[in-house]
């Protein structure tokens, strides 16, 4: 069975999920696709499987992390920021 | 580290507390680290652009007024220098996601309807206790066309709003969520695949723990 089967509301569902799930909806649509997944099994379960899909990439996390900052580059980003600190104080202190 | 935590740092940084840097750094090192491996897909162009982005950060960070936005705001010139990364390197040819490509297929039993998709009730949320799990995942983000990876990790993974993402990626916030429904649908398609064919399978040794 293909895809061409399912009613027209499961689709208007389905192209609003993520917006579902993100609270981005307004409460009027929000109520609307309530009422149809109430009725619909399928629809919950996909919309069940997209909300794991998002909590699972929540809880993504490299595999693999930098290795740790060598010296001189710690040096040149403390450099950077000892510069910015300097520069914004000759700017009060001219004012 | 959480939100706040972060702001926490940023807001002592802006004052002039040097004692918060190594801890931003490190924080933020790992982050920019994570996002540039997965945009530029190189471990040494990552390590790059994570050096590259926090020298811009330090070097501007008085153009930081609100502590609240440092977020968005590093991973906007993350983005930037991930991009000039990219220039050096061959594009890959722009491929659009369709939502009609994601509608599962219905099985029809005896007036039962019922999706083709795995059974997602064993998939844990909080923590990738599984390393196959996690590396379904690495694969199926991977996977995902440039333009709809970058907003996912922003979305999802970096956990910003729909506007931050938008103003980091110079998007309209239609744009954005309309790539970002792609992006989890595609994501989900291809976990749903690796689940289907035997993907996690009970873990030996009673019950999950840590990671």
């Amino acid at each position: 069975m293909g895809p061409e089967e399912r009613s027209e509301k499961c689709r208007q569902v389905f192209a609003l999920l993520s917006e579902y799930l993100d609270l981005e909806l307004p409460p009027d649509a929000c109520r609307d696709i309530e009422t149809h997944l109430a009725g619909c099994p399928p629809c919950i379960e996909f919309a069940e499987s997209l909300r794991k899909t998002v909590a699972l990439c929540r809880h993504y996390r490299p595999a693999e992390l930098p290795d740790p900052i060598g010296k001189q580059a710690r040096e040149q980003l403390l450099e950077a920021y000892g510069k910015m600190l300097a520069g914004r104080k000759s700017v009060r202190g001219s004012e | 580290m959480e939100r706040e935590a972060e702001v926490e740092l940023a807001r002592k940084l802006m004052a002039g507390e040097p004692e918060a840097f190594d801890r931003f750094v490190e924080h933020f090192r790992a982050r920019i680290f994570h996002y540039s491996w997965l945009m530029c897909g190189q471990r040494e162009d990552a390590e790059e652009v994570a050096q590259e982005t926090l020298l811009r950060v330090f070097e501007n960070f008085d153009q930081l007024h609100e502590a609240a936005r440092v977020r968005p705001w590093v991973f906007r010139i993350a983005k930037n220098t991930c991009l000039m990364k990219r220039r050096r390197s061959t594009f890959a040819p722009r491929v659009e996601l369709s939502l009609d490509d994601f509608l599962p297929a219905m099985d029809h039993d005896g007036g039962h309807r019922s999706l083709q998709i795995a059974d997602w009730s064993a998939v844990p949320e909080r923590q990738m206790l599984q390393s196959e799990l996690k590396q379904a995942l690495d694969r199926a983000i991977g996977a995902l066309p440039e333009h709809y990876r970058s907003i996912l990790l922003l979305r999802d993974v970096e956990e910003l709003s729909t506007m931050e993402a938008a103003q980091i990626l110079d998007l309209t916030e239609d744009v954005v969520r309309t790539r970002l429904h792609r992006a989890r649908l595609a994501v989900r398609r291809s976990l749903d695949e690796y689940l289907r064919s035997g993907g996690l399978a009970p873990v030996a040794g009673g019950p999950p723990g840590g990671k």
